[in-house]
């Protein structure tokens, strides 16, 4: 497979004005190529395209004719259903708390981390960030009995405070900022030290601006981690006022395991939920996915 | 932080109260990972080696040290737990056997498609391929599940090539044990029907992914393959046009330049992948969380739910703890393994790797940096 798909790479000139003189060869390399990106994309893309028609099906419609793409009777029925018998707003509400907490308490405790693990000079600096290194590899899914055994110890379990204070700071956040830090000049920083201005100050008027790209980087991570977070939010809490929409909506789905006639309520629970993530894509689509390029070509 | 702020510089000298700032400015995030980090592995530790039921604290002093009577129950002593365990262990064999190399496959077909130069509408292709991994896994699983159900779309699509498709996330056959059932192997033979290791029978190890599984595996190629093309990308635009010039003008084939000279440029990369594949797959939770774990003939159970399950729903704490050392354990091993490999065989090429694609004066760090399947930047 791989090998037939390759074939008409190397055909193709690099320079696109060259393009009119392609061989008959490299021409169906091309068209070949198409189709199969066009049928990968169909496959990637269709799924979410007939989930969004089907959630406005009725549930006998949506198990019936499940790839139709329009609704035979468009219904709001699910719709009207997560902001009335299902507390999805409440869910919805603790996920967008949470997550703008986590996200800003990230983007703060990481970058003032990794600054001072850059810049500063301190004992025990070398091995606190070689800690970290060895943390980056603590697997996160064998956290979740530990995390819920020391909420628990603390009085944090089943609050928000549980539910958002192990999450303010990750590892790999503060090594993404040390390494970033590590990256710029330290001349501007040093005038303005120079010119008696307190490490916080140089910090949060002069480092964070220059650091944009770095910080942007790490809200985008941030508040996807965090909005589409499962396990840590199983075993924190277990009142349903505190559900956030993973929790929630995944509350949804076990238990109806195979019944099949809630599809468009489930559906639409998916939908509602992924919007935000997906605008926060594609508002920052170039530099989620540029930035691994560009980072290459430093 | 406002320590930091209220206290002025000593006028003393630039490097003045360094110490004590730069402790001032870790302490934030050392102070939440030692206590939600550190701490807590520590005591599971101590729950893995006790008797606590779960009442009070696992320190108060009615709690017992047990020694390593919870990992026997769940490895050597033969019995439920054992049972289950082996079945766990057995299905995410499996998935990590079809997930890590199908993922990486086709993630660098992909991203070889993708990154061809006269390629129009390339941006969209990347989107669309990139999309299904930033969303939930939430999401992700109830679409699957709506696609995959007996009366669903993926059976209509094949039923229109004359197949009759099985209800996928109900079946629990293993796909090995079809295929020998279609030449009439339905039944052990001599010594498959004893009872090997985990206690489970050579029969049930070769059974391999139940059909429900096998939903679990493709969704697991859906979700990871988009992040993969991107480091696969970004591996393949710093391959310079000249090799693929120079390539052209020696006459190489297109074969042959795919595995005499992509493949070789890749190696770095392609080590990450596999790695981080691997890493990633022998951690499945969220997934089986939602679909209840139990379903499918406790086909789709994996360690990683399994321990969830003993501690949170059989209020078997320290064997619950115990499979979550195993893991934990084996993980760090896989990850060792990996950052060997990685300085080992290219030490000049180590920043091709995620978490090290920052090391050498890059302006932007790469989004990209924890592609656990489900569970993207979540994780610590």
């Amino acid at each position: 497979m791989t090998v037939t798909v390759e074939a008409p790479k190397q055909v193709a000139p690099r320079l696109p004005k060259r393009r009119r003189t392609l061989g008959g060869r490299a021409r169906t390399g091309m068209l070949l190529s198409y189709l199969i990106l066009i049928g990968l994309a169909l496959i990637y893309i269709y799924p979410f395209i007939i989930s969004i028609a089907a959630s406005f099906k009725t549930d006998a419609e949506a198990t019936q004719d499940a790839l139709g793409l329009i609704p035979e009777t468009v219904t709001f029925a699910a719709y009207e259903r997560l902001f009335g018998d299902v507390p999805f707003p409440l869910w919805a509400g603790n996920t967008l708390m949470i997550s703008t907490i986590v996200t800003i308490g990230r983007v703060f405790f990481d970058s003032l981390a990794g600054y001072a693990l850059s810049r500063l000079k301190f004992r025990g600096r070398a091995f606190v960030f070689a800690a970290f290194i060895g943390i980056l590899s603590v697997p996160g899914v064998v956290l979740l009995l530990p995390r819920f055994l020391i909420l628990q110890q603390l009085g944090l379990y089943d609050t928000y405070g549980g539910m958002i204070i192990p999450l303010l700071s990750t590892a790999a956040g503060v090594f993404i900022m040390k390494q970033f830090f590590d990256s710029i000049p330290v001349s501007v920083e040093e005038a303005a030290r120079i010119d008696g201005a307190s490490t916080f100050r140089t910090y949060w008027t002069i480092v964070l601006p220059m650091a944009r790209p770095a910080l942007v980087t790490l809200f985008i991570l941030s508040f996807q981690g965090s909005w589409n977070e499962l396990g840590h939010f199983i075993v924190s809490r277990q009142s349903p006022e505190l559900n956030t929409l993973t929790t929630g909506v995944a509350s949804l789905v076990s238990g109806q395991l195979g019944s099949g006639n809630q599809f468009p309520l489930q559906l639409a629970a998916a939908v509602l939920m992924t919007i935000p993530v997906a605008v926060l894509f594609f508002i920052f689509q170039r530099r989620i996915m540029n930035t691994t390029g560009g980072a290459e070509k430093g | 932080m406002a320590l930091a702020t209220a206290r002025p510089r000593r006028r003393g000298g630039i490097r003045g109260g360094e110490a004590r700032e730069g402790w001032i400015f870790i302490a934030p995030a050392v102070l939440i990972t030692a206590v939600f980090l550190v701490i807590p592995i520590l005591l599971a530790f101590w729950v893995s080696v006790s008797d606590w039921n779960g009442f009070q604290s696992p320190l108060n002093p009615r709690v017992n040290f047990v020694g390593l009577e919870n990992y026997a129950a769940i490895t050597v002593d033969t019995g439920l737990d054992q049972k289950n365990f082996g079945i766990a262990v057995r299905n995410n064999l499996y998935y990590v056997l079809f997930v890590v190399p199908l993922q990486t496959i086709i993630a660098l077909l992909l991203a070889v498609q993708v990154n061809r130069a006269v390629l129009r509408g390339r941006g969209f292709f990347r989107t669309a391929f990139y999309f299904p991994s930033v969303t939930s896994t939430v999401a992700i699983v109830i679409v699957f599940q709506f696609l995959f159900t007996a009366s669903g779309a993926v059976n209509a699509v094949i039923g229109a090539f004359g197949i009759d498709g099985p209800d996928w996330f109900n079946d629990s056959t293993g796909i090995i044990h079809g295929l020998l059932s279609t030449v009439g192997i339905t039944q052990p033979a001599g010594a498959l029907a004893e009872p090997g290791f985990l206690g489970i029978s050579g029969w049930e190890w070769i059974a391999g992914p139940s059909v429900a599984m096998s939903s679990l595996i493709m969704l697991a190629i859906f979700t990871t393959s988009g992040t993969f093309m991107l480091l696969f990308l970004a591996a393949l635009q710093s391959i310079g046009s000249e090799i693929d010039e120079a390539s052209l003008m020696d006459g190489a084939g297109p074969a042959r330049k795919f595995f005499s000279i992509t493949i070789p440029m890749l190696r770095p990369t392609l080590f990450t992948v596999l790695t981080l594949g691997l890493i990633g797959s022998w951690q499945v939770f969220d997934q089986i969380y939602i679909l209840g774990g139990t379903s499918a003939g406790g086909t789709i159970s994996t360690p990683a739910f399994l321990a969830y399950r003993s501690s949170f729903v059989d209020l078997e704490w320290g064997q619950g703890a115990a499979i979550a050392f195993i893991l934990f354990m084996f993980i760090i091993v896989l990850t060792l393994l990996q950052r060997w490999l990685l300085a080992e065989r290219s030490p000049r090429l180590r920043r091709s790797g995620k978490r090290a694609a920052g090391q050498s004066g890059p302006v932007e760090p790469p989004v990209a940096v924890t592609p656990t399947p489900g569970n993207p930047g979540g994780t610590p």
